[in-house]
């Protein structure tokens, strides 16, 4: 929630409770320190002032058992911060399966969102309360910051390469979203909120004004750019076959292999040569500067979309037809 | 503080009147006079970057950007980081202190290499030319970390001579900290062992070991910058093929271990002023020393801490995390080390003893919050908000500039001959120590409410604290203009100080003050170890 | 052992002895060694995370490079560093006439390396390839030498030359430090100035020169060998 005086933030995500509970330790423990030090030296400095009959400090030149504990017991302290420290960035880095997309490009100075039916917003995010969201995440300038504080989440935006943050909303109301990597003179105004509803307002919000959805308009752009012709199609292909590639392993040419992410699908889109699949020629060329950040997002989507040959056809059938039947309003939309 | 009344003599030769002239103070070689050209140019840095963060601090009084344009308070917190940090924290105790201090220490008559100590400061002051012309033709906006690609082709403001300028002034750092480093091995007085050296001594070879192998680093970093920033190539620039992240990489492996540049000389300090005003030998010598040394080679392995949100890898992440955690310790031992070293003292609560105190509070404070940023889940919330600015405002205003100021009182009479008005400088330290807690303290708070840095403007709710913090930055400006005060009239009006005002160990409270010009008659014989302000008859030793 | 030269003493005020001036003018040439490693390490770090990401330009890039010139100049680098130590053997020996001597041959070869230098650059400034605006690379050379021409990026090969000429430039840099230095050296070993006792400038010129031989010796395979088929 916005206004009013506060001295500690929102708790409003599944992510909020685990944050501040470490948060409480490490406050803990500073605070344990901090008086005991301060406590310490107060009572030294009072008890053993100088004074008659005190001119004189006693000659202690140390003592290894008190070194010893006083490198031992932090050092324990510090151990369970790492791995608390660690087991929450875990889990923030990896985003449920039954995520929902929200596509989000940064540039100087505004946010611009997708939702995966197409709805555009700018600055402003609406999500569903208790459904965990992943955002993907291109720039089109600088390095960018998407930090929602009561979520407790942050990550940069950087040009270049796709990123990803996680989040489940478990309140709703209105929350602030700051770019928190200092991007030029309007940085401080590259502010914008996320609207947190109810999943049934949601859909209806959602349903209000669509565009093209980014699966179907990466569809047509995989057409316009003949992506088909080498990716697509019966026998051996010249291109390596998309189907059911997001999140498998890819073998590479001259060995090694790599999971096939979000990134791994742009860098190949913008920079064909960095990593062949094994058993093809590299003969793919660059599509860098033809598309933009938001097509190449569209057409990771599209990718993503596209499931194995083993399963249900009918879903890639009833894509294809909205995607044809979402020509006209693409064109009209226009870049 | 002492009861003598008949006032010591000034001495006949000292290094101040050995020539009036201009050319006799320009073209000097006398470690103690180079010194005296720092701490002039230093002190008139530091004016300068408490002036932007004045101003900072008045825009940041109301949510709404009113005093000034936002472009222009960009260019008022980046000048206000880089004018701190390259041109006042960095060269601060070490080129102040250090080389005054470093010879006659260890009973040397100057540094190893005279000539390039002046050089030193000559490249200071190119490279400080460089970035005033950066100041007044209009100023620099891209933040003291230079990020790329917006420093190199997105900026509109003076990035190359500030680049430049940092450049020059780097390698005035590297040149001191070779000096330190050959000075320290090879011009030891007889029987001056490595477990006889001050720990302020300690402090500057591990200071100058990062200085010469982390600066070179941010040397051709920023020489990149500029050069893809006036050709435009795409050395980091995406959007020629550059990699941004190889720029942070490069960056922090300097820019991390820069800020031990900042404190260790800072901890150097505090152990020569504590054991003089608690009459103690240092507690735990050995671990003190070797915690410096820790301290520097540690440093150089955490700089990814700064891009746990910046899209490295995950496993980075965890490897520079615990890395992290580990440099806390040496600190921690540090700390432990000093309030022990209070335990049955004879305490007295001069000026610079006062600065002692807060710097143990405050750098415990600003250690402890360290720990919250090198925990990755906890940085993922805090990173890069008002915690952060905090948390290192703690480590350098707080600890490194209030040990800058301790070291000014201890050495002052040392330096000058002359005592200052020791009330006076006490109500220095209490107004310096209450306000920087006023002021910083409610950063943390709005940290992790989730205020971002280099805001301009801001949303309401975070006004109260902004409000309060701004009120302590008044108090804090008022506690830096009480020892400007305190030192100036010392110099007109100050008794003279005798060669060894505070009744201190350590050789340079056996020559006169100020100093000769060749430090020693006769090179001194070391013949015990350091702090010995108790005799080894009244010893009790733990073990 | 002879403290003075012409009466003037070569031992400044704040050393003890000759002995300890010289350790510590020593140790303070290898910790500047050490600086200048660092120095050129940034770059290394950077052509190497390239290299990696962009092999293919490199590769192209490579073959656009003169492997002889290369060759004959990392042939000249090696020779001045042994004319160097043949200078430092003859003036800690005392030989003064075989010290100029030996210096002066330095001398030339450093010049003769630049000269090859500049033949190098300019025949690169004729074929544009030189980053910037007017950047041409024509990817038929490189069909010829790289697996799969049709993967090269221009703006990848040109990353390439951002980092030849910037490694090269800045080692470049550091001959022309080095031919200012060991020319104030020969003025100096004309005079007489070094003996078997004193000879301490010579020698860490000589380290500084075998220093700036070392960095050409990493930089040659690095940007003309490595890749090349």
């Amino acid at each position: 929630m916005q206004g009013g005086l506060k001295f500690f933030p929102d708790q409003a995500s599944t992510m909020a409770g685990p944050v501040d509970a470490f948060f409480f330790y490490l406050v803990g423990v500073s605070v344990f320190f901090t008086v005991l030090i301060f406590t310490l030296v107060a009572v030294f400095a009072v008890k053993y002032r100088r004074r008659p009959g005190n001119e004189q400090g006693a000659h202690i030149e140390g003592s290894k058992l008190l070194e010893i504990t006083w490198t031992v017991i932090p050092l324990g302290l510090v151990a369970i911060m790492f791995f608390w420290g660690a087991k929450l960035y875990y889990d923030q880095e990896r985003a449920p399966a039954n995520a929902l997309d929200v596509l989000v490009t940064g540039k100087k100075w505004m946010w611009k969102f997708q939702h995966s039916n197409g709805r555009r917003e700018i600055n402003t995010l609406h999500i569903p309360a208790r459904t965990p969201i992943k955002l993907t995440m291109g720039s089109e300038d600088v390095i960018h910051n998407v930090f929602v504080p009561a979520f407790r989440v942050k990550q940069d935006v950087v040009p270049g390469r796709l990123t990803t943050v996680w989040f489940e909303a478990t309140k709703t109301g209105s929350f602030h979203l700051f770019c928190n990597q200092y991007c030029g003179k309007d940085h401080s105004r590259m502010v914008g909120k996320v609207i947190v509803m109810e999943p049934n307002e949601f859909q209806a919000w959602l349903a209000g004004d669509t565009g093209l959805p980014p699966v179907a308009s990466g569809e047509l752009l995989f057409n316009q750019l003949a992506c088909n012709s080498c990716h697509m199609g019966e026998g051996m292909l010249r291109g390596p076959s998309l189907a059911g590639l997001h999140g498998s392993r890819v073998a590479l040419l001259g060995g090694g292999s790599v999971i096939a992410d979000d990134d791994y699908i742009r860098e190949s889109i913008v920079n064909p040569a960095a990593k062949i699949v094994d058993g093809y020629q590299p003969i793919m060329p660059t599509f860098k500067g033809l598309v933009t950040e938001e097509q190449l997002m569209h057409l990771v989507a599209y990718v993503k979309s596209l499931e194995a040959p083993s399963g249900a056809k009918a879903g890639a059938a009833e894509t294809t037809s909205g995607a044809t039947l979402a020509v006209d309003a693409a064109t009209t939309a226009g870049q | 503080m002492t009861t003598d009344s008949a006032e010591p003599k000034y001495p006949e030769h000292t290094y101040l009147n050995d020539g009036y002239s201009l050319k006799s103070w320009l073209l000097t070689k006398d470690h103690k006079r180079i010194g005296i050209l720092y701490l002039i140019s230093i002190t008139f840095f530091f004016a300068l970057g408490g002036l932007f963060a004045l101003l900072i601090r008045l825009e940041l009084l109301t949510p709404q950007g009113d005093l000034m344009q936002s472009d222009t308070y960009n260019k008022m917190f980046t000048m206000h980081g880089i004018v701190m940090i390259f041109f006042f924290l960095v060269p601060s105790i070490p080129a102040v202190f250090g080389n005054f201090l470093v010879p006659i220490m260890i009973g040397a008559r100057d540094l190893a290499f005279p000539r390039l100590n002046l050089a030193s400061w000559y490249m200071y002051m190119a490279g400080a030319v460089f970035a005033l012309y950066a100041i007044v033709s209009g100023g620099v906006d891209t933040g003291w970390t230079f990020y790329t690609p917006y420093s190199t082709a997105h900026a509109d403001s003076h990035v190359i001579s500030t680049a430049v300028g940092i450049l020059i002034m780097g390698f005035s750092s590297i040149f001191t900290g070779l000096n330190f480093i050959v000075t320290i091995h090879r011009m030891r007085a007889p029987g001056m062992t490595w477990f006889r050296l001050p720990l302020f001594i300690w402090a500057h070879y591990a200071t100058s070991l990062i200085m010469i192998l982390g600066t070179p680093v941010l040397g051709i970093t920023i020489a990149l910058v500029g050069v893809e920033r006036a050709l435009g190539l795409g050395i980091f620039d995406p959007a020629n093929g550059g990699d941004p992240l190889l720029f942070q990489h490069l960056f922090w492996f300097y820019s991390h271990p820069a800020v031990y540049i900042m404190i260790l000389p800072a901890m150097g300090v505090i152990s020569e002023v504590i054991t003089c005003f608690a009459r103690k030998v240092i507690f735990g010598y050995g671990f003190i020393a070797t915690s410096s040394m820790l301290i520097a080679i540690l440093g150089f392995f955490v700089w990814g801490h700064h891009m746990y949100v910046s899209s490295q890898s995950e496993y980075a992440g965890l490897i520079f995390s615990a890395l992290s955690f580990l440099v806390a310790i040496p600190s921690a031992i540090k700390v432990f080390n000093w309030t022990a070293t209070l335990y049955k003292g004879s305490i007295t609560f001069e000026a610079p003893m006062l600065y002692v105190f807060g710097f143990i509070g405050v750098f415990t404070i600003g250690g402890l919050t360290g720990l919250f940023l090198a925990a990755l889940g906890m940085d993922r919330h805090v990173h890069d908000t008002y915690f952060v600015v905090a948390h290192f405002h703690y480590i350098m205003v707080g600890g490194a500039l209030m040990a800058y100021l301790a070291a000014m009182h201890f050495w002052w009479p040392k330096m000058t001959g002359k005592r200052y008005p020791e009330g006076l400088a006490m109500v220095g330290a209490i107004a310096v120590f209450v306000g920087f807690n006023m002021t910083f303290f409610p950063q943390f708070i709005l940290g992790y409410l989730g205020m971002p840095r280099h805001y301009h403007e801001y949303v309401p709710e975070f006004q109260f604290l902004h409000i309060m913090s701004t009120a302590g930055a008044s108090v804090l400006g008022v506690g830096y203009l009480i020892p400007g005060v305190c030192f100036l009239w010392s110099l007109i009006h100050g008794r003279n100080a005798g060669p060894n005002p505070w009744e201190a160990k350590g050789l340079e409270w056996t020559i006169p003050s100020p100093p000769p010009t060749h430090n020693f008659e006769e090179i001194p014989v070391v013949t015990e170890e350091p702090y010995q302000y108790t005799s080894e008859a009244s010893s009790v030793r733990h073990s | 052992m002879s403290d003075t030269l012409n009466g003037q003493s070569r031992l400044a005020h704040h050393f003890v002895d000759l002995q300890q001036q010289k350790s510590a003018a020593t140790l303070g040439m290898w910790l500047f060694l050490a600086t200048e490693v660092l120095f050129f390490g940034g770059l290394f770090v950077a052509y190497t995370l390239y290299k990696l990401k962009y092999y293919e330009a490199f590769v192209a890039g490579s073959h656009e490079l003169s492997i002889t010139l290369g060759c004959v100049n990392t042939a000249i680098l090696i020779t001045s560093s042994l004319t160097m130590a043949l200078g430092v053997y003859g003036a800690q020996t005392g030989r003064k006439a075989f010290a100029c001597n030996s210096l002066l041959a330095t001398l030339a070869l450093a010049g003769a390396f630049l000269v090859v230098k500049y033949f190098e650059w300019s025949a690169k400034f004729e074929h544009h390839l030189v980053p910037g605006p007017d950047f041409q690379f024509d990817v038929t050379h490189a069909a010829a030498v790289v697996a799969n021409p049709e993967l090269l990026r221009i703006e990848h090969v040109k990353m390439f030359f951002i980092l030849y000429y910037i490694m090269t430039g800045l080692h470049g840099i550091h001959v022309v430090a080095g031919i200012g230095v060991i020319a104030w050296l020969y003025t100096q070993a004309r005079k007489g100035v070094y003996s078997a006792e004193y000879y301490t400038p010579v020698e860490l010129v000589g380290l500084y020169w075998h220093f700036v031989d070392i960095v050409w010796i990493f930089l040659f395979p690095l940007l003309y060998l490595l890749g090349r088929h």
